[in-house]
């Protein structure tokens, strides 16, 4: 079954209705996900995530907020951040659902929309991850660390200073990034890659200029909603 | 018989120490471990979160890379290990997907047609060599040693991998052959925190926290686990959890091939065991000191 053939429940407004047909988009590469329209809503991903407890919305909660079609509430949660990618619920589902990559679904949508819950730098360790595996084609993993705590929070700098001694006195710190040879060609890679990926960014931009629609959940309206 | 090595960058670097012990174990059991190519970065859990496509696709020039050689690839790595292995599937389930990912690879001059195999070492060991083979070269049988058997999540989920997801037993068999004691350990698949050590640490510390000390509870000796980043933050990280619970472990946290590498009497050096933060471990009744 096609994943745009699912059935809604409950009438939706446009801006949740686009969202829903955005979020359903990205989960067209992920194969099988249009089980998550069989959830019994029997809470074993709840059970079996080791962090639920410190979600504001439990795993079981997101998949019943996405059917009851309240995507606004899904993007703005703690929860998706706080997700550590164990794939405990997805291995234990009984309706086979993919807990953890329609997680990632819900990220990556929310970082597309700008929208980070405040102190929770998740997105600014996968975006520095990235800026610098770009740039060598491998991750500097000191690299990593330090420019990503530079961003976030530099005070964190100093209190990792005696681990960081520990290892480097055991020889565990590469100080030279290593290279790949062919970084052009990884680079032409990403970028047609980037061209492939473009198409929700070039769908979404148009709503984003207009009140309604994407508008609803763009980066300024939720800073200024909470104002 | 030879494979393809597929490091990853943790191993370059932070976890050399697990490179070391793999390459001379397999060393020692007459098989070589040939490093690939120019091979990038796997892209690990964090560049998923950020572009699909791109992910994949960078994950993919890697297996593109392997098929010019008619080998399997072996990889040490967790999170190297899964992303390869779900790239290899999802690009073998939505021809649709393997279409799209072969068109960006074509712009770096590659093509990937599906047919490279990924694999961990511990399978590896346990198929190919054999359990026979590997009791057969033992030098110093681990008698007396007390293990708690670490997986960790990546490699036993979220791939129908090569052993069970909530009872995994390849590592336990191995031990056992080895003459070691496994201890009843629970917290075999439980996660350690992964990257929320460096964006969320409060939880992280409290999982890795009870990782630790269920494995006190059980009396072990050492924790050995095959995943670089729960070895860095069970190991790197026991001191804050220390200091946070106000606790005192000294739980030594070694790779897999550390301790089987001990067994065939191969030395700290050759290891990596001299590059382990813990002062000391239990072997044969007796502590090694570094």
């Amino acid at each position: 079954m096609k994943i745009e053939n699912i059935k809604i429940p409950g009438k939706l407004s446009r801006t949740e209705e686009d969202l829903r047909q955005s979020f359903l988009k990205q989960l067209e590469t992920v194969p099988n996900s249009e089980k998550i329209k069989s959830c019994i809503q029997c809470g074993t991903c709840t059970g079996s995530c080791p962090v639920s407890y410190a979600m504001d919305i439990s795993p079981r909660e997101l998949i019943a907020l996405f059917r009851a079609g309240d995507m606004e509430t899904l993007l703005n949660s703690k929860a998706i951040w706080v997700c550590a990618s164990c794939y405990s619920c997805q291995t234990r589902c009984p309706s086979l659902i993919k807990v953890t990559d329609i997680i990632y679904a819900l990220k990556r949508l929310a970082m597309e929309k700008g929208i980070y819950p405040p102190k929770f730098p998740v997105h600014s360790l996968s975006e520095t991850f990235v800026s610098v595996m770009n740039r060598f084609g491998r991750l500097h993993e000191p690299l990593l660390m330090v420019e990503f705590l530079m961003k976030t929070n530099p005070t964190k700098l100093f209190g990792l200073m005696p681990l960081s001694l520990r290892m480097a006195k055991r020889r565990r710190i590469a100080y030279i990034p290593s290279r790949i040879k062919d970084l052009q060609g990884l680079k032409k890679i990403i970028k047609k890659a980037e061209l492939m990926d473009a198409p929700h960014v070039a769908e979404e931009a148009q709503y984003l200029k207009g009140a309604i629609g994407y508008g609803a959940v763009s980066k300024e309206t939720v800073l200024e909603s909470k104002k | 018989m030879d494979y393809t090595y597929y490091p990853g960058c943790s191993l370059e670097s932070a976890h050399s120490s697990y490179s070391d012990s793999v390459k001379s174990v397999f060393k020692y059991l007459g098989s070589n471990l040939i490093e690939l190519e120019d091979w990038n970065c796997c892209g690990a859990t964090a560049y998923m979160s950020v572009k699909e496509t791109m992910s994949f696709a960078i994950s993919a020039r890697n297996l593109a890379l392997a098929e010019k050689h008619d080998r399997d690839v072996v990889a040490p790595c967790s999170a190297c290990f899964t992303i390869l292995s779900k790239t290899n599937r999802y690009l073998k389930e939505l021809p649709e997907f393997h279409e799209k990912v072969n068109e960006c690879l074509k712009e770096g001059g590659l093509t990937y047609n599906l047919t490279v195999k990924v694999r961990h070492p511990l399978e590896v060991l346990i198929n190919d060599i054999g359990l026979e083979t590997i009791k057969a070269k033992v030098k110093h049988p681990l008698d007396g040693l007390k293990i708690a058997n670490y997986y960790g999540c990546q490699i036993v989920r979220p791939e129908k991998g090569f052993d069970d997801r909530e009872n995994p037993m390849t590592m336990d068999n191995l031990f056992e052959v080895l003459g070691a004691t496994n201890v009843y350990y629970p917290f075999k698949v439980k996660c350690c925190g992964g990257m929320l050590m460096t964006t969320y640490e409060d939880v992280a510390l409290k999982l890795s926290k009870e990782i630790i000390a269920s494995a006190v509870e059980n009396g072990a000796d050492c924790i050995v686990t095959t995943c670089p980043l729960c070895q860095m933050n069970l190991e790197g990280y026991q001191g804050l959890i220390n200091k946070k619970y106000n606790t005192n472990y000294n739980m030594p946290i070694l790779f897999f091939t550390q301790v089987l590498g001990l067994a065939f009497g191969l030395n700290e050096k050759e290891l990596g065991i001299d590059k382990n933060l813990t002062e000391s471990i239990k072997f044969n009744g007796s502590l090694i000191n570094r």
